[in-house]
């Protein structure tokens, strides 16, 4: 098993974040995880968008330009990305921000209102977590498990006190992920 | 097993210089291996070993601290990109010339000049070929993953104080800001007062009356003894071209192609390779771990058995003229590469080879 992932949206909604607690998921049941972020004089507000890959062999290209999956946050990322997902591939965005919804027919495509699940939640930080949730629903490649022991890694101790909250956002978007086509 | 981390490349650096008793690191910050003396700021290692890591005034200031600390027996190292590597050279080859052992890192960018922050390989020729003044090499390692510039810290420290020489881990951006899954190592204790007058003899680590003063330079006026020293440097190079040639092959048993790659060029290749499989073409790799010393012999002995060679690099065409040299025209040799921080793509990859070796 291999899967090549794009998250894509703006600097600050936690892109680079969420892929770093993929890819810490995939070394938590013993995978193979590459994790290769655009970087640049990028700010808050620009776009970032990071490569993840998760496998159970010795990964090659960290860089790629062919996706199995994309997560897309926003307009830009959707005019940049969307063609690159493979035939088959699968495709989750969220449509706040989004003017131009996705036409190809020959991926699957899934919908997540992460940011309006976060607002809800209270807290417009954990919009990430909801984002992934809906990602885990759509691929289950890791299991949910690992993630909360992907979380404890990748977050510094002081924390720690917060893998609740994100753990709810995680199943909220589980919960509330929608197939479009 | 150690413990399993997920880090960037250059994180990864500077966790390994400090578990493997790294005296002193001195640096200066510039893009993209800021994260080298970040990581060890925040580290604060004084406190977990005694290390000392200093921001110097300049680049020329660090690499001439390095200078000093590594006169003394210290383990010691520095690291930059293209053009603060660049500034580094004048000390670079003086401690060529003096004898000295240390480790370097250069994350590489896209130049010439300031150019970009975005990756590169562009510094082969600086990095093999000299780059300073003087006749000198230095022993220069290509990781290919996280893990690898974890793991060469080390290595580079074994092969700098076994040779006396500085060591060059050659790297770029996307080994350097990427992160994969690394297992470190125990801690390793410091090299005591004692270990040091063991371990280097030569070093000015203060001289007691039993002994003759060591002096550390590269002057000597006296052109009769300066040609031996140079002599001298010439047989430690060619030992270190007989034994430390590293080198890593991957499907190249019945490959009618072969593609050459080191670093981050040789991750692309790799998948370029997995899909020239998927059209039926069988092509190996063989990756260079070591750029000096070049692995020229297997190269040749490649060259009797393949059609062809692509020499993958993210550069203008560099050691494409080691591999040139090293196959001495059995079979044809190009080079394909994208510059200017462009990352070429294995299907770019794939289409080079098909246009300029199997086509051409």
């Amino acid at each position: 098993m291999t899967e090549e992932i794009i998250i894509a949206g703006f600097g600050g909604q936690g892109v680079l974040s969420m892929g770093k607690i993929l890819a810490y998921s995939g070394i938590m049941q013993d995978q193979e995880v590459s994790w290769m972020p655009s970087y640049g004089p990028e700010m808050r507000g620009g776009t970032a968008n990071v490569t993840v890959i998760i496998s159970d062999e010795r990964v090659s290209s960290p860089v790629l330009t062919e996706f199995d999956t994309a997560v897309i946050l926003n307009q830009q990322s959707m005019d940049k990305f969307e063609s690159t997902i493979k035939p088959g591939g699968y495709l989750l965005y969220d449509p706040n921000g989004i003017s131009r919804h996705p036409e190809r027919k020959d991926i699957k495509v899934f919908k997540i209102e992460g940011a309006k699940i976060a607002a809800d939640l209270g807290n417009t930080k954990i919009f990430n977590m909801v984002v992934l949730g809906a990602y885990l629903k759509m691929r289950p490649i890791v299991k949910l498990e690992n993630v909360i022991l992907g979380l404890k890694k990748s977050l510094p101790e002081r924390y720690h006190k917060l893998i609740p909250l994100n753990e709810s956002a995680i199943k909220s978007g589980m919960e509330s992920i929608e197939e479009v086509a | 097993m150690g413990e399993l981390k997920l880090m960037k490349g250059n994180e990864a650096v500077a966790e390994a210089a400090i578990r493997v008793g790294t005296d002193a690191y001195f640096g200066y910050p510039i893009t993209p291996q800021s994260e080298i003396i970040e990581y060890l700021m925040a580290e604060k290692p004084h406190e977990r070993t005694g290390m000392v890591v200093l921001q110097a005034e300049s680049e020329v200031a660090a690499i001439n601290m390095v200078y000093g600390a590594a006169g003394a027996g210290k383990k010691v190292m520095t690291s930059s990109s293209s053009p603060g590597i660049s500034l580094k050279q004048e000390g670079i080859s003086y401690m060529a010339g003096a004898e000295l052992p240390c480790v370097l890192v250069n994350v590489v960018r896209g130049g010439p000049g300031l150019g970009t922050i975005q990756p590169s390989q562009a510094d082969y020729f600086q990095s093999v070929k000299g780059g300073g003044h003087g006749d000198y090499k230095m022993i220069v390692l290509a990781p290919a993953s996280v893990q690898e510039m974890y793991d060469f810290v080390e290595t580079s420290y074994d092969l700098a104080f076994q040779y006396r020489t500085p060591v060059l881990i050659l790297t770029d951006g996307v080994i350097g800001q990427m992160m994969e899954k690394v297992e470190v190592s125990e801690q390793k204790p410091r090299w005591t007062d004692e270990e040091i007058a063991k371990n280097t003899p030569w070093a000015t680590f203060g001289k007691k009356k039993d002994r003759e003063r060591n002096i550390i330079t590269s002057l000597d006026l006296d052109s009769a003894r300066m040609e031996q020293h140079n002599h001298h440097l010439m047989r430690k190079y060619e030992e270190i071209k007989e034994k430390e040639v590293r080198f890593e092959k991957i499907n190249c048993e019945d490959a009618d192609y072969l593609l050459v790659a080191y670093g981050s060029s040789a991750r692309i290749s790799q998948k370029a390779i997995d899909l020239c499989a998927e059209k039926g073409i069988k092509v190996g790799l063989l990756r260079p771990i070591t750029l000096f010393p070049f692995p020229e012999k297997e190269i040749n002995e490649m060259a009797d058995k393949v059609k062809g060679i692509l020499s993958v690099e993210m550069n203008a065409g560099q050691m494409v003229e080691d591999i040139l040299l090293a196959v001495k025209g059995k079979v044809p040799v190009e080079h394909f590469g994208r510059m200017g921080g462009i990352i070429h793509s294995p299907q770019e990859v794939v289409e080079a080879l098909e246009q300029k070796i199997i086509g051409g």
